[in-house]
């Protein structure tokens, strides 16, 4: 089980969050014209990456935020977490 | 029966305390501190079981928890048990025992013909022979292997027993109490760090219980004893015996099973039988030990041939011989000290030394006592079928290849050190890349990834004086990190035997004209031969060897067995064994029982149940209940003799004719509040929210970004900025989620807050033609009249001097109301409406009532929202807006999702009214065609509709639209039904809403 610190609470165990994919993944902008290709790659297209991935992770049973992970897929080690306002540097 | 292997004195057992058991049916004695092992070599039983593929006999090869044989099927206070080893099972009073994979008994076993027929079971057997032909599989193949394998029964009762969870943090986790965990613990308990230190056996002290050493003037045990004792007081030190820590996970946690009342005849009242616990640990120190290896010879398996230190473990502890007449046949200094002990007893023993001139202390001492010792001999095969009765023994030759002219020796017991190795399971789990130690033969631990260390001999230390000095060290170091806080430990005089270097040998070669079987892994049956058919079939990698020969796949993973195997696999293929490399290791390092992984989350305890406000109200009204995810639901109201089917349609019909009152206190709901609320609404509905007037409300759908439809339902205005929306039971939370993940992350720029209040409002659905002459009688000072309160509206109330909300929407088509109070007053609430129903026939029901409403008026649900449907599939496409952007609109012109021959959702009628439809079931066009027949569609639910007295069902149908009125096949393969049907609107009630605006 993994020990994730979340940004709000501090570090707390893997059970408390939840899972919730890539998170360099940018929503194209509500309105606006996207091809089909784009809107694919949004929806469908993910890259599963071994080695360090930024991820978003909720703290579902603690403070409810989604947060920015970044984890080694293979090793599961953590570099970092962020709020989610933060950018990924 | 007598113990006549039961030395006259000695040992660590409680010779005060008689304890009866029975083995196979037969009564013995033992004593308080035997393992069932031990009694039994005490009382002359050697025969256990029989071996997993061959049926040959076997007996005891250790005495902990590397024991490849002895595993039998235990009965305590009325509940049983398989695969426990009786190496390690404490003896208590009353126990019983009997031996596995054996029929009819462990004497005469008729699977052991396989044993006979044993050049049909090579390696790969089960491979080669059940690959064909396919037709054989389930009716000849699979039963004859379900017969033929396994190590006994789980029982199917319910355990009754109590299992717990436990968490824990601490400093320093130590896995072991030998002499490297009882220094390291010493050490970083003084310098005031939180330690646990568990020890997998009953007694503490590990391998200081059995050998000669002295140190800091006290015997091995006697210096164990007095560092536990001291550590039991110590408050920051948990000291855990009966405790194997079996997993390394990930981020330093490890999981470690502690059988707590196992060793008893019955578990305490209060008391679990094991527990579970989970570790996180900053640093982890392992000091688990190292395990002796075989050497490989013919016959090896025999009853009576074992490890050494097994032998000496037996005297030592035990007081019990496992042999009057032993030969210890051995590559290092390990199996003199077994031969002393023996003769230590009046025992005397012959040494086989695989070496040709060793020195050393031991061998000086073994000597001294007149032990007969010779030198560059092996043990070519054990004789004896049940018990081995006697060795073929020959010379060596110096390059270990030729054998000289073969000797019998009569003996009862072979007792074998191939050195020893390293037991670096945890380790290699916490994902350290271990490394082969040449001086050793043995894997060792390498770099670490997590934060853990390895001691003593675990790390291939095997003097104790070096052990001692590095767990001391390490202990005060790694503690002194934490706890920034030093109070050094002076080091004690240590006095032991020197020891000399071990010979690399661990195989006897074939004599001439002999085709003795060689195991390698004693519980699977694995011989010499089978691994080099293995390569020779061209398996390389030494995971594909293993599963295809099973070598290190039994229960026991291979213990005893890897190293040999590996070095087997190295020499043919001539390579050195860090080439080969070992398989991986994998938790658990020794089996944990289901019971203690489960913990305390059994039948009503495996999910919280969430009950309703009014749930005493309905279980006092004969309410039978059903599981709505966590939540317990009426399903319907039982009267008298009535069955769901007859109950569920007399509350729907009362509904459509008088009045119905419903518990929906389980909807989800979710309060939205801040100034761009409407703007949040308007991106995740489908429909248009921006002009939505306050107190009224609307209907909506959203949809996940992939334009499939996520959940349904209405959310209303309650003042500017405040808005009260309300899900499916079913989807409350991932609506919750999927609310703060746009708010949170996609558009932060939104002031808008949100949080569930389901379970601050208590529901109820008042619905029915006489709905509003109820709410008129519950709320007299308001104006619930349809210019009042018209459709979709909403206002607050008095109920009684109870605060109340109204929302008018209507889930079974019928004028109806929903009424929320704050949770604490449901009950009255609820009591409120029964009662002032009373004159107008008011009834409760439930959800198989509320089911069939919703379906006959063509109201879709979860069993449509499936996640696999889009609006038009359910006929939602009208609240598709065309001007605006929301969440999984672009995907909605996908090509598939626009195809012209979509399915949509339709009603279905059993052309002679009577059938019942069953769900799932499909709809084809001609009940005749070849299989596969094509399928156009599915059923998702059905009723029996009440305001037509026959069966209705929805369904989603390929080209749904054009369907109408068209007749098919609904066919169910499951329950043997062939129905054909008509394809009519789904809308079979009311299809012009009149009636909710009435
Ligand atoms: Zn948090």
């Amino acid at each position: 089980m993994l020990h994730i610190k979340c940004p709000h609470c501090g570090i707390r165990s893997q059970n408390e969050f939840s899972y919730g994919g890539d998170a360099t993944i940018k929503r194209p902008e509500l309105g606006k014209e996207i091809s089909d290709q784009d809107w694919d790659n949004f929806v469908y297209n993910r890259k599963s990456l071994r080695g360090k991935h930024w991820e978003l992770w909720q703290h579902l049973s603690g403070c409810r935020q989604w947060i920015k992970v970044q984890r080694d897929t293979a090793t599961h080690e953590i570099f970092k977490t962020l709020k989610a306002n933060e950018e990924i540097s | 029966m007598t113990q006549s292997f039961r030395l006259e004195s000695g040992g660590l057992i409680n010779r005060d305390k008689k304890i009866s058991f029975k083995f196979n049916g037969k009564n013995y004695f033992g004593y308080e501190g035997d393992t069932l092992a031990s009694a039994l070599i005490a009382n002359g039983v050697h025969l256990i079981g029989r071996s997993f593929k061959y049926h040959r006999p076997r007996g005891f090869f250790g005495a902990g928890v590397d024991e490849p044989y002895a595993i039998v099927q235990l009965y305590r206070n009325g509940e049983t048990e398989p695969n426990i080893k009786a190496t390690e099972q404490e003896l208590f009073e009353g126990l019983e025992a009997k031996s596995v994979n054996c029929w009819p008994s462990v004497n005469f076993d008729i699977g052991a013909i396989n044993n006979f027929l044993k050049i049909f079971l090579p390696a790969g057997f089960y491979y080669k022979t059940f690959m064909w032909p396919k037709s054989f599989w389930y009716k000849i193949y699979e039963p004859f292997i379900r017969r033929a394998a396994g190590l006994g029964t789980a029982s199917i009762k319910h355990d009754k027993e109590r299992y717990e969870h436990k968490y824990e943090y601490c400093d320093l986790l130590i896995t072991g109490s030998g002499p490297s965990g009882l220094a390291s613990a010493y050490s970083a308990a003084k310098n005031g760090a939180k330690v646990i230190l568990a020890e997998d056996k009953s007694r503490f002290g590990g391998t200081l219980l059995t050998s000669e050493v002295n140190i800091g003037n006290q015997s091995g045990k006697e210096w164990a004893d007095s560092i536990i004792s001291e550590l039991k007081e110590m408050p920051n030190v948990t000291v855990k015996n009966r405790s194997q820590v079996f997993g390394y996970y990930d981020h330093n946690m490890l999981v470690m099973s502690e059988r707590i009342s196992d060793h008893l005849p019955k578990t305490k009242k209060f008391h679990p039988k094991q527990r579970l616990w989970y570790i996180r640990a900053k640093e982890v120190l392992i000091s688990s030990g190292s395990i002796e290896r075989p050497i490989v010879f013919g016959n090896n398996d025999t009853p009576g041939v074992m490890l050494s230190s097994a032998a000496k473990e037996y005297m030592k502890v035990y007081g019990v011989l496992v042999g009057k007449k032993p030969l210890v046949f051995t590559n290092n200094d390990s199996g003199y000290e077994t031969a002393i002990e023996f003769k230590k007893n009046g025992i005397d023993p012959i040494i086989l030394d695989t070496r040709k001139e060793p020195q050393s202390e031991i061998i000086e001492e073994a000597k001294n006592m007149n032990i007969n010792i010779k030198n560059s001999y092996v043990v070519v095969a054990a004789q004896g079928y049940k018990k081995v009765k006697s060795a073929d023994v020959a010379k060596i030759s110096d390059n270990k290849e030729e054998l000289g002219s073969i000797e019998n020796i009569e003996c009862d017991c072979i007792c074998v050190s191939g050195f020893w190795t390293p037991t670096i399971h945890l380790a290699s789990q916490s994902g350290n890349k271990t490394k082969f130690n040449e001086d050793i033969d043995a894997f060792v631990p390498g770099i670490s990834k997590q934060n853990e260390k390895t001691l003593g001999a675990a790390n291939g230390i095997y003097t104790l004086e070096e052990t001692l000095k590095d767990s001391f060290e390490k202990g005060n170091l790694l503690s002194k990190k934490i706890t920034n806080n030093e109070n050094k430990v002076s080091f004690p005089n240590v006095v032991e035997k020197k020891s000399t270097v071990h010979d690399k040998f661990w195989c006897v070669p074939l004599p001439k004209g002999k085709n003795y079987k060689r195991f390698l892994d004693f519980q699977n049956d694995v011989a010499v031969s089978d691994i080099e058919i293995a390569l020779k079939e061209g398996y390389r990698s030494i995971e594909h060897v293993k599963r295809y020969t099973t070598l290190g796949m039994a229960t026991d993973q291979g213990k005893t067995s890897n190293l040999n195997g590996l070095q087997l696999v190295s020499k043919i293929e001539n390579k050195v064994v860090p080439a080969v490399g070992h398989t991986t290791f994998r938790p658990p390092y020794s089996p944990v029982s289901i019971g203690a992984i489960v913990g305390r989350e059994v039948g009503k305890h495996s999910k919280p149940t969430r009950k309703s406000p009014m749930h005493s109200w309905h279980e006092k009204n004969n309410a039978v209940f059903v599981d709505a995810g966590v939540w317990l639901r009426p399903r319907y109201y039982k009267r008298g003799e009535e069955n769901l089917f007859e109950a569920s349609k007399r509350e729907a019909k009362n509904v459509r004719t008088n009045v119905g009152v419903c518990d929906v206190t389980t909807l989800g709901k979710i309060d939205i509040k801040g100034p761009d609320a409407a703007e949040l609404l308007n991106r995740v509905y489908t429909n248009a929210w921006l002009k939505l007037p306050v107190g009224k409300a609307r209907y909506g759908v959203m949809l996940r970004e992939d334009g499939i439809v996520m959940d349904d339902g209405t959310t209303t205005r309650i003042s500017e900025n405040h808005y009260h929306m309300t899900t499916t039971t079913a989807q409350a939370a991932n609506v919750l989620s999927h609310l703060e993940y746009y708010l949170q992350l996609v558009w932060p720029e939104l002031n808008v807050n949100v949080v569930s209040t389901t379970e601050q409002w208590a529901g109820a659905a008042i619905a029915g033609p006489k709905s509003r002459e109820v709410l008129k009688k519950l709320f007299p000072k308001s104006d619930v009249s349809n210019e009042g309160l018209p459709f979709m509206g909403y206002m607050e109330a008095d109920l009684f001097g109870v605060k109340a909300k109204i929302f008018r929407i209507s889930f079974s088509g019928e004028l109806a109301y929903e009424v929320n109070v704050e949770s604490d007053n449901g009950y009255f609430m609820w009591e409120k409406i029964i009662e002032a129903g009373e004159e107008f026939g008011i009834q409760p029901y439930g959800t198989e009532a509320l089911s069939t409403l919703r379906i006959e008026m063509g109201h879709v649900a979860g069993s449509e929202l499936d996640g696999r449907t889009i609006p038009y599939d359910n006929s939602l496409e009208g609240l598709i807006s065309k001007k605006k952007d929301f969440i999984g609109k672009r995907s909605l012109s996908r090509k598939a999702f626009a195809a012209e021959d979509r399915q949509k959702i339709v009603g279905v009628i059993p052309l002679d009214k009577k059938t019942s439809i069953p769900e799932g079931s499909h709809l084809v066009k001609d009940s005749n065609a070849p299989l596969p027949n094509p399928k156009l569609g599915y059923i998702s639910a059905s009723c029996w509709s009440v305001e037509h007295d026959n069966p209705f069902s929805l369904a989603i149908l390929k080209d749904g639209k054009n369907m109408i009125g068209k007749k098919l096949f609904v066919m169910s393969p499951l329950k043997n039904k062939v129905i054909p049907v008509e394809i009519v609107s789904s809308h079979y009630v009311d299809p012009k809403g009149e009636r909710v605006r009435s």
